[in-house]
């Protein structure tokens, strides 16, 4: 990859090794076992990398195919035998002793559906007749049946998200953008009256604080809130707060209580930018942010200067996602909007989530490596 | 298409400002705020790991609060311990996981986390961080003189009262010492064994700071101040001469003396102190008048919080009191003067403030603001703060106070409080017995001040027992004795 862009592995390294080296301050193990999985991820990039060496542009052929293994593969936990609920959410799948979360992975492959069928229909999709939009709501609308049926409301905002971005990069279009956003709010308002879980979240995030006792729903007695159903989020906001301007320090932070119990669950996944910030501080993660920050700059790049319409659409996506999916747990964890569990790609702990970012930089850098080479 | 990535771009970048936008405002801005909230279990458990200065006290120069540290989940935390108990529950006080602090873990919280904003401790905190050390909090080495403290506490006895006792010439509070008191360890233990302690009144209220927040009717002790008004405005002097009939007339009616059955006839005023005769106090404050002896309180130090490093809301004013509110009353007619001027009408006073008043008296007029921190250590032991001795302004002439003094010694030679004399010193005393109005529930008091012949006092005390049958000379007078006997054989051997 003589030409692809010098930034993006890079900054890729920085934040897999912060990430290991928060999660090593906090379980040892799991940092051995992350360890594991970016050598696989890396091991896949390379993969990747060399199968798709000539001309990746041989995936849009197949991406109907792409877009059938996504639903799939989001389908799949939600099937009995092999599916597992953990947390709440329908997201995980077990084969044995095996088991992996496969929405991680259809991110990508939605993204490579979205890529080759609205570069095809694009000029047709701008005259905006609904019925060529036909194929397009169809696998989209699976995807998100199959989001909402798991309880997976994070990667269902995801993946709403990047369709949205993709169409509007394709068609130029903005009302199609505001139209998609419109729709997304009014399911919104109707899945927050009909599903608790919803109703629950969106509560929590608007009044994590109480005064008053309130019906807690997991004990069933009345309790403050910030003591029963936001106290996640009201203690990750207590581990942000701690961390002020320079942080504790690493090592230094406080995440277990006087008799060593862990006081933030899902510290090492959805929450590690909350011990991000308590150990480093507001220069560490907002250090880390920049990061992000210059990833999606660097990514948004390449999909400028690549000199197809695919190439285009699938950089574009793929970077999008990936900021998306920063906003939607940085922004969850910092109250800026309801809080739904998703990795933090790179940092957070957890297998799937980093091979499938690492796949995820192999085909950026497919994009930039061609791209600068025809220039 | 490259204008729609370009925006695309932008709105991506837009995402991540959001969060840096957020992050700085839980960081910077509400980051105060959340760590100041009750339910916050990141601090509750972040305070253990800081090593707390330790709260030191002299005579013998022992630690009142330490640490005991303890390897929870790989990380040491500094749990408090309190060797002494309940020698000096009040003044110390307590801090707790459950983020309730009292004393002075409470008031110099800021100074035991190394807290604050002096540079040294910035920087040698700074460095700690920086080096993932431990932070060490500063010490505090307190006035109190531990053996004359716990002779307090052994007087009182588990009765209700209180001593305080203050060094004349520079407010250093030497006793302080409150009963019923609690041991501070139980606190984070088993919060109810507070409730169960028992003591001979109520309210029995053990965590209170009776030195400093306890309220009591003066009774005769207030004579003090009224004799110091009388002689100070030029209205008085040490002998002047009275008719006591047994009785004063107020309004009309008559106010007894405390043994209406044999008046003294003609005395003087000096005679009036010695045997605390109402009836001429009483004659003093109608003739004075209640504002006039006010405004000399309010130079003693009354009708304001007197200053102390204990928190602010364990310590009240003295003063007049109306409907359970400091009452300053602009005319005279407001406030019945003769009942007044001998300690009763809705006269209400701390002990600390009763000490500043004999504190004052011996110090030649010059009230000094009592302090209980000596100084500030740092943990390699430097002294970040060393408390200066300040006054508060001059209540009397320094004539008046040596006439008031005089007369003062003359109680305890052959008054109301010989129960107080100290062989080898020279003691002087003023005696109190306030009603309360039901039969068993006087208020025994006694301040006084004390030092060798020929040299100027060593200590002013002022000693409280609520609900009590005796009289202030019976009860309070001995406690005195006692515990001005510890401090004046240990200043003279230190």
């Amino acid at each position: 990859m003589p030409n692809a862009d010098p930034y993006l592995l890079a900054m890729t390294a920085l934040l897999a090794a912060l990430g290991v080296t928060i999660i090593y301050r906090l379980n040892p193990d799991d940092a051995f076992r992350q360890s594991l999985w970016i050598v696989l991820g890396v091991a896949l990039f390379a993969l990747t990398l060399l199968a798709l060496r000539r001309d990746y542009r041989v995936l849009e052929q197949y991406k109907y195919l792409f877009g059938l293994g996504a639903v799939t593969l989001l389908a799949l936990p939600a099937l009995p035998v092999v599916g597992q609920t953990i947390n709440g959410a329908r997201l995980w799948v077990r084969i044995g002793s095996f088991q992996f979360q496969p929405g991680e992975l259809a991110k990508i492959l939605l993204i490579i559906f979205l890529a080759g069928y609205l570069r095809e229909k694009r000029e047709v999709l701008a005259q905006g007749r609904i019925k060529d939009f036909g194929p397009l709501f169809l696998i989209w609308g699976a995807a998100m049946v199959v989001l909402v049926q798991t309880n997976d409301l994070g990667s269902a905002l995801l993946h709403f998200g990047i369709f949205l971005a993709m169409l509007y990069v394709a068609t130029g279009r903005a009302l199609f953008a505001a139209a998609g956003l419109a729709l997304f709010v009014a399911g919104a308002a109707a899945v927050y009256h009909y599903v608790d879980h919803v109703q629950q979240r969106v509560t929590i995030w608007r009044q994590p604080w109480t005064e008053d006792p309130v019906f807690c729903a997991q004990t069933g007695e009345l309790a403050l809130r910030q003591e029963c159903g936001s106290y996640q989020l009201v203690r990750s906001l207590y581990s942000v707060a701690n961390g002020g301007f320079g942080g504790t320090g690493l090592g230094r932070g406080t995440f277990t209580g006087t008799n060593g119990a862990e006081l933030i669950p899902f510290l090492k996944t959805d929450f590690i930018y909350s011990a991000i910030a308590q150990e480093l501080g507001l220069i560490g993660a907002a250090g880390l942010l920049l990061v992000f920050m210059l990833f999606v700059v660097r990514g948004m790049r390449v999909a400028l200067m690549a000199d197809d319409g695919f190439s285009k659409l699938l950089a574009a996506g793929l970077t999008f996602g990936f900021a998306l999916q920063t906003f939607i747990i940085v922004g969850g964890v910092l109250r800026v909007i309801p809080l739904t569990g998703i990795t933090l790609p790179f940092v957070s702990y957890g297998g799937s989530s980093v091979i499938a970012n690492f796949i995820l930089l192999a085909l950026l850098m497919l994009v930039s490596n061609r791209a600068s080479a025809f220039r | 298409m490259n204008r729609a990535i370009s925006r695309l771009a932008v709105t991506g970048t837009a995402l991540m400002v959001v969060l840096v936008v957020a992050t700085t405002y839980w960081q910077a801005w509400a980051a105060g705020g959340l760590n100041d909230r009750q339910d916050n279990q990141i601090q509750r458990v972040a305070q253990f790991t800081i090593e707390r200065g330790w709260i030191i006290g002299r005579n013998p120069r022992t630690p009142l609060a330490r640490n005991a540290p303890r390897k929870v989940g790989g990380r040491t935390l500094y749990f408090r311990r309190y060797p002494a108990g309940g020698l000096v529950a009040h003044v110390v006080g307590y801090s707790t996981q459950s983020r309730a602090r009292a004393g002075l873990e409470r008031s110099r919280n800021d100074y035991l986390t190394a807290a604050n904003r002096n540079l040294s401790t910035v920087v040698g905190k700074t460095l700690d961080e920086l080096r993932g050390a431990t932070i060490e909090g500063n010490d505090l080495m307190l006035t109190l003189h531990l053996r004359a403290q716990a002779v307090a506490m052994r007087a009182l006895g588990g009765r209700c009262g209180s001593v305080v006792a203050l060094e004349p010439s520079t407010g250093k509070v030497l006793v302080m010492a409150s009963s019923p008191t609690f041991d501070q360890n139980v606190i984070e233990r088993d919060f109810s064994a507070i409730d169960r302690i028992q003591a001979p009144c109520r309210p029995v209220a053990p965590l209170y700071n009776r030195a400093t927040y306890g309220l009591y009717a003066p009774g005769s002790i207030f004579k003090v101040v009224t004799a110091a008004a009388a002689i100070d405005s030029g209205r008085y002097k040490a002998d002047s001469r009275f008719n006591d009939p047994g009785y004063c007339e107020v309004y009309g009616r008559r106010v007894n003396n405390y043994d209406t059955t044999s008046p003294f006839g003609d005395v003087d005023l000096r005679e009036a102190l010695q045997y605390s005769i109402n009836s001429v106090f009483c004659n003093i404050g109608k003739e004075l008048g209640a504002l006039t002896i006010i405004e000399y309180m309010k130079r003693f130090g009354f009708y304001s919080t007197p200053p102390l490093e204990t928190p602010d809301n364990e310590r009240a004013p003295s003063g007049l009191y109306q409907r359970n509110r400091l009452f300053d009353p602009d005319v005279e007619s407001d406030v019945d003067a003769g009942r007044f001027a001998f300690g009763q009408e809705r006269l209400l006073v701390t002990p600390l403030q009763m000490a500043m008043v004999a504190g004052a008296i011996a110090n030649q007029g010059m009230v000094m603001e009592p302090y209980v921190v000596d100084r500030i250590l740092s943990p390699s032991g430097g002294i970040i703060q060393r408390t200066r001795p300040d006054d508060l302004g001059r209540a009397v002439k320094p004539e008046t106070a040596a006439t008031v003094a005089g007369m003062m010694r003359l109680a305890v030679e052959s008054g109301t409080g010989t129960a107080a004399r100290l062989p080898g010193f020279v003691v002087s005393g003023k005696t109190g017995t306030a009603e309360t109005g039901v039969a068993g529930t006087n208020n025994a008091w006694f301040i006084s001040f004390a030092g060798r012949a020929g040299q100027r006092p060593k200590v002013a005390i002022a000693v409280v027992l609520e609900q009590q049958n005796g009289t202030g000379g019976q009860l309070a007078a001995p406690i005195a004795r006692d515990v001005l006997q510890a401090l004046l054989g240990g200043t003279a051997n230190s």
